[in-house]
């Protein structure tokens, strides 16, 4: 046993040593422990808030540039979704029940758990070394050539070599980055940006973007970006091994090959 | 027991202990400073609290944004609104000549204004936005008295935290705290877009809080009440929409 790793990685081991081990070659260490946690304490937030943004949509689902948007006005997008509100006119002949009491509580909750589990994250990732170590990708693999051969293995769906068993594939680490520092800044920004009172005290905040309804368009778009992404990235545990993957997630230990 | 674990067990055991009254000293600081919503003690009240405290601690002074008289939308949303009672009916066949506003709770000189004389006093306009929690926005122009006018006028009491304030509809009311009662774009409105304040649109007073969501502009009010405890009121929460499992501060 090693005796420098984390005591709950420590008794992750006793326990993996003592179970059915899931293949002969020897558990390494792929994920430190505040990695895994972090990464299920966002995965919580985000279905939190996937669950209730999608549920505030449906009481006005209509999307428009610029500062103001109203039933009076031309959306760019009309979702074609039963309403929760009389007002829109939908063409359904139903109104679905007010469900935003809970959905607006939920979601800023949620994003409270998501920005503080994001701050948490950001300070291990640039004190402990994680994100020069496991993101940032080596400049030799960025060429054209090895982002190609990287592109082609994945639409392939070929399962990932032994020397991904404990780190990151370019791919994987550009996505990963636009994810952490695009992708959720920009969510937390033009969410952010819709709040009457944050905008009372930061005008820039939203005039940058071009307007509240602006903003709202963008909290929208960047949302389909991640649900994509979480698609993917779902689809990639599966092609890489479910349950070597999902073991390292949890315990922090991976078998080198695929299972 | 080995001993890493009894180690583990006593600095974790020290460490709930200091973070609970951590928590616990937290909290008393808040409430002083008035950093705790009425609805803090609901299931969402961690992220509620949260809100509210960051708001009030960054915003407390911070105006709504205005805009030019060109961004006034030309076709306003008039939220509908349940059918209109008798009482407002009658007062409406009189051109609301024997509207009242009722001003009383925690003042030296508690008062009934009549829409004349709310209409006689000096008014502040202010071209802002209206947002809904559903999403949708519009810009008007609204004219009427700053509330921190009439609450100066009715000597309201240093220890008066909140604002309630009714309409004459039936179960539509809200409250909001001093910072917001106190600012000066927060109106007890009587005009829009240059005319008098439709009915639509809250005619003939509307409480207008820019700072907060379209369910805090409460339409038809008639009745405010300085008061330093919302729990007499309704559910004690701190408003029709809390009440109905709305947050209660809407900043946000």
């Amino acid at each position: 046993m090693d005796a420098t790793l984390p005591i709950a990685d420590r008794a992750a081991d006793q326990l993996s040593s003592s179970a059915k081990p899931v293949s002969s070659a020897p558990a390494l260490r792929r994920h430190s422990a505040l990695v895994r946690a972090t990464h299920w304490l966002t995965t919580i937030a985000f279905l939190a808030l996937l669950l209730s943004g999608g549920e505030i949509v449906l009481s006005h689902p209509r999307f428009y540039w610029g500062e103001t948007g109203n039933v009076n006005m031309h959306p760019w997008l009309n979702i074609h979704l039963p309403s929760s509100r009389g007002a829109v006119p939908t063409g359904y002949g139903y109104v679905l029940p007010d469900q935003n009491g809970w959905s607006r509580y939920l979601h800023f909750q949620a994003a409270w758990l998501a920005v503080g589990t994001g701050l948490l994250y950001g300070l291990f990732g640039v004190f402990s070394g994680h994100f020069r170590r496991n993101l940032f990708p080596a400049a030799s693999d960025l060429s054209t050539k090895e982002l190609g051969n990287s592109l082609t293995r994945h639409l392939r769906f070929e399962r990932p070599g032994k020397e991904e068993a404990w780190s990151y594939n370019v791919l994987q680490r550009l996505s990963y980055l636009l994810v952490i520092f695009v992708l959720f800044p920009l969510m937390i920004w033009t969410g952010l940006a819709m709040s009457m009172g944050f905008t009372a005290a930061f005008p820039l905040s939203v005039r940058l973007l071009g307007g509240q309804q602006t903003a709202r368009s963008l909290h929208f778009l960047v949302t389909i970006l991640l649900v994509l992404f979480l698609l993917i990235h779902v689809l990639m545990v599966f092609v890489a091994g479910f349950r070597n993957r999902m073991r390292a997630m949890i315990s922090g230990r991976a078998v080198p090959a695929a299972e | 027991m080995n001993n890493v674990s009894r180690r583990k067990f006593i600095t974790s055991g020290l460490a709930v202990a200091a973070g609970a009254s951590g928590i616990g000293v937290a909290a008393k600081i808040a409430q002083h400073h008035g950093l705790i919503p009425p609805d803090a003690g609901v299931l969402y009240g961690p992220g509620e609290t949260l809100t509210y405290a960051a708001q009030r601690i960054l915003t407390r002074h911070s105006m709504a944004r205005e805009f030019s008289r060109n961004q006034i939308s030309p076709n306003p949303f008039a939220n509908p609104v349940d059918p209109l009672g008798d009482e407002f009916k009658r007062l409406q066949a009189g051109n609301f000549a024997d509207w009242r506003l009722i001003v009383d709770g925690m003042a030296a000189r508690p008062r009934t204004l009549s829409l004349a004389e709310i209409r006689s006093f000096p008014t502040s306009t202010h071209i802002t936005m209206i947002g809904c929690e559903e999403g949708w926005t519009y810009i008007g122009e609204w004219t009427g008295v700053p509330l921190s006018y009439i609450l100066d006028r009715v000597g309201a009491l240093p220890q008066a935290r909140y604002v309630v304030y009714r309409s004459i509809q039936p179960d539509w009311w809200e409250s909001i705290d001093m910072a917001d009662a106190l600012h000066p774009q927060t109106l007890v409105a009587h005009r829009m877009n240059g005319n008098d304040l439709p009915v639509p649109f809250g005619g003939p007073l509307r409480l207008r809080v820019p700072r907060q969501l379209g369910y805090k502009s409460v339409k038809y009010i008639n009745h405010l009440t300085l008061t330093d405890n919302l729990k007499p009121f309704g559910k004690g929460r701190g408003g029709a929409a809390s009440d109905a499992g709305y947050a209660w501060y809407a900043g946000i």
